[in-house]
Order: C-alpha cells, then structure tokens, then sequence
C-alpha cells in the first residue's frame, strides 16, 4: 500500500507520515503531481490558514493532480485543513477558492471557544477524535458530526475528516487502517 | 464543548526532563519520549513540554525533542520554552508538535503573536500568561510585566492566540487548588480555551478548575508518574467529570 501525503508548506506532515507508518502503509513525501497521481492512497494534511495553503496547492501542481485523482475515483483523505480545501470555498481569509473536490464551502464556527481544540465523539459511533479548528465544512455530503459539527465528510473518492486521526492515539491508529484497508 | 482535557507537564532541560523547586536544585526524572509515552498510555490527553532553560541552543533541543516525541506518541502536544520567532516555532512543528507555547517572548513584543498566527495557524499558538499578585510576570515570573492581567488576555486573543495557558504562581507548587476566581474572570473575558496551570493537590480542586476552564495542566500532582495520572481519571470520572476513554 503506497500512500501519497502532500507537502505543500501547510502541513504537519511528519506527524501523519509517522501515522500512516504505524498503520503499516508505505509512505512517500509527494511534492509533485506525479506522486500524487501514482499512489493508491493521497492524503491531504492541513493546519494553519486556506489562502496560504491553496497557493502552496497551486504553486507545485497538486491542486490539479488531486482532482485527476478524484475524478477517476482513486481514494483520497483530506484531514482538517485539507477537508477544508476540498470544498468549493471557505470564507477564511477573505474568501478563499478550494480544490471544489466537494460541493459546499467551509464557514467560521459560530458559538463555543474558537478555536474548538480538544477530544470529541463522532457520531454515529462512540469513539472521540482530537479536533484544533476555527472552520469547518457547510455540505451536503456529512455523514458524521461531532456536537453537530461535521466531522466526516464523503462524495465520490474522496473523504474528508475535521479531526486529526494522526494525533487521535488509539482511535485515530483504527481510522486510519479502515482507510488503508479501504483504498 | 469537547471534553475537558488532562495535559501532563514535563519540565524539559538539555533534552532531559528535570523536576525542582522554582528552577532550583535541578534533578534528572527521566527521558521526555517514555516519560511522554507512558503518560499517553496512561490516558493523557494532550502533553505539554516545557524547556525551563530555555539556553542559547533552545531550538536544536526542542526540535531534537519534539521529533523523538512524535516517533513514540500519537496524541497531541506543545513546546514552551525557547520559542522566539516563526522560525523557532516552525521548526518544532515540522518535527511533529502540535502547539508551540510563548511567554517571555510575546511580551516583550506581542506582534510574535501575530506572525505566529498567520504562518501556523491560531490552533497551534499558546500563550503561556504567568501571573502573580494579580500581575502578569514574565521571565519565568522573575519580573513584572506590568500589564493587567485582562488587557493582556483579550490582547493575546485580538492578535491570534489559541489558546491561554494560565498559571497562577502564587498557588504553583502549594496543593491548595487552582485559583479558580482568575480563571473565571480571564475565561469571561476571552472566547479562547483556556487551560488552567498551578495548585492542583487532588482530583477535587482539578475538577473545580474544569468547571471554569476547559483544560488543566498537571505537574506536581503527578510527581512523574504516570500510574497516578490513571487514578486521578478514576477519581474525576466518580466526581462526574466526562472524560474520553482513551482506550
């Protein structure tokens, strides 16, 4: 299983290559859209802002090897951020265009302390999740919330998660080798 | 809300955990990475590392940290101590922390705050705010930094704080619980997390500071060991408090 983790300069890519690793894949830094388009998985790490981290998409090809990807149906995981970016929009930063991977845009969380970090359950389910957003996704294509808030999203190949799988301890290690199984 | 957390501190000095009275008489308790896993086997929600030195070579040692950490440990954590600029911070997060901590250093020029926030994201900036007879100190709490301690929470939150890691230096270190009335009045005043740092004793006064802040940060209590953070879970769970189940 060869898994494709983007480096774009918005990442916490070790963290996720450190995950990915303990969940048995073999995992390849991708920089170019050559990497990205070959692997059976491509995952989409995500933390800091949508407007640097789309330039970032835009500057070494990615943004349009993810979307080859998606349109040929070929598994891809966004997480967080990179969930985010799958979207048509987010309104972070001023408006931002995402990858429009996935019909919907991603809105400021309103009520609660923003940023919403911490351990939360998903449902359906009964696991909890480390969350850390100020954003989340506003689409038709939820399957899981988490206090209402969208945790999962999924619409073709792709799958997005507003958690963080790869700092999710022993819930997160289960996520992420259903999504290798899965690919 | 998530679910309150539980952050076990270690206090970090050349890539060692160390453990004294108010930096003094310094002693060697272990190795940050088993430390570190065992209190993520022991149910901890996130950790902090805090390099209480923080000397001239700060940076190599958090990222030589933070890195070894990452390899062992799949749950969150930050890194005080050393963190001057985007540089620093960066590097500490590319090696795998979460979450850097800043002092001293946002005081003594609060736009940090700002250049950290828009190059990693508000999520990954704690400002650490060390306060003392109802004064904010700063330089591990050796001087005043004669700025009130609201003004200075909202400031944090205006320039894109994530969260405040509040420690009360007169209940540091004394088990006669967290001062609870501070951190009300900081949460009151701020939409941020707010993680809740110095006087725990026992399971009641961490459930107390639950109740006003959404975090709290354990260090004597634990006394380095792991196996007391597990019956101190136990004995928040039968006061009611909602833990995950780390399992």
């Amino acid at each position: 299983m060869k898994v494709a983790v983007c480096v774009y300069g918005a990442g916490n890519v070790r963290s996720v290559e450190l995950a990915l690793r303990r969940a048995g894949a073999e995992v390849v830094r991708a920089e170019t859209s050559e990497d990205v388009r070959d692997a059976d998985l491509a995952v989409l790490p995500g933390v800091g802002s949508a407007a640097a981290a789309m330039s970032g998409l835009r500057a070494r090809g990615l943004d349009t090897a993810l979307r080859d990807r998606v349109a040929v149906g070929r598994p891809t995981l966004g997480i967080c951020l990179g969930l985010q970016l799958a979207l048509h929009e987010s309104e972070e930063d001023g408006g931002v265009d995402g990858l429009g991977l996935v019909p919907g845009r991603a809105v400021r969380l309103r009520g609660g302390r923003v940023p919403r970090i911490g351990w939360a359950t998903v449902d359906p389910g009964s696991e909890a999740y480390w969350f850390a957003h100020s954003y989340a996704a506003e689409t038709d294509a939820v399957t899981a919330t988490s206090e209402g808030i969208p945790a999962v999203v999924e619409h073709g190949s792709f799958l997005g998660v507003q958690f963080h799988p790869e700092k999710s301890g022993a819930a997160g290690a289960r996520f992420l080798e259903r999504c290798l199984s899965r690919a | 809300m998530p679910l309150p957390r539980l952050i076990p501190c270690l206090d970090v000095a050349a890539g060692r955990v160390v453990k004294g009275v108010r930096f003094r008489g310094l002693r060697d308790v272990g190795d940050p990475v088993e430390l570190g896993a065992a209190y993520s086997e022991a149910g901890a929600d996130e950790l902090v590392f805090l390099d209480i030195t923080a000397s001239v070579d700060a940076r190599a040692a958090a990222v030589d940290v933070a890195a070894r950490v990452a390899e062992r440990v799949s749950i969150p954590f930050a890194y005080g101590g050393g963190v001057r600029s985007v540089d620093d911070a960066s590097a500490v997060l590319e090696a795998g922390a979460d979450k850097v901590s800043v002092n001293s250093a946002a005081l003594a020029r609060p736009q940090l705050i700002e250049e950290l926030a828009s190059a990693l994201g508000t999520q990954a900036v704690v400002v650490a705010i060390d306060t003392e007879n109802g004064r904010v100190r700063s330089h591990a709490a050796t001087r005043d930094a004669e700025r009130d301690i609201i003004a200075w929470a909202r400031e944090c939150e205006a320039r894109g704080a994530g969260e405040l890691l509040v420690t009360s230096i007169d209940r540091d270190g004394t088990r006669q619980g967290y001062d609870l009335e501070l951190l009300e009045r900081i949460g009151s005043s701020v939409s941020l997390p707010v993680i809740a740092s110095g006087g725990a004793g026992n399971a009641a006064h961490v459930a107390a500071a639950l109740d006003v802040a959404q975090a709290a940060l354990l260090a004597s209590i634990l006394h380095e060991r792991p196996a007391r953070l597990v019956s101190l879970r136990d004995e928040l769970r039968e006061l009611g408090v909602p833990l995950r189940d780390a399992a």
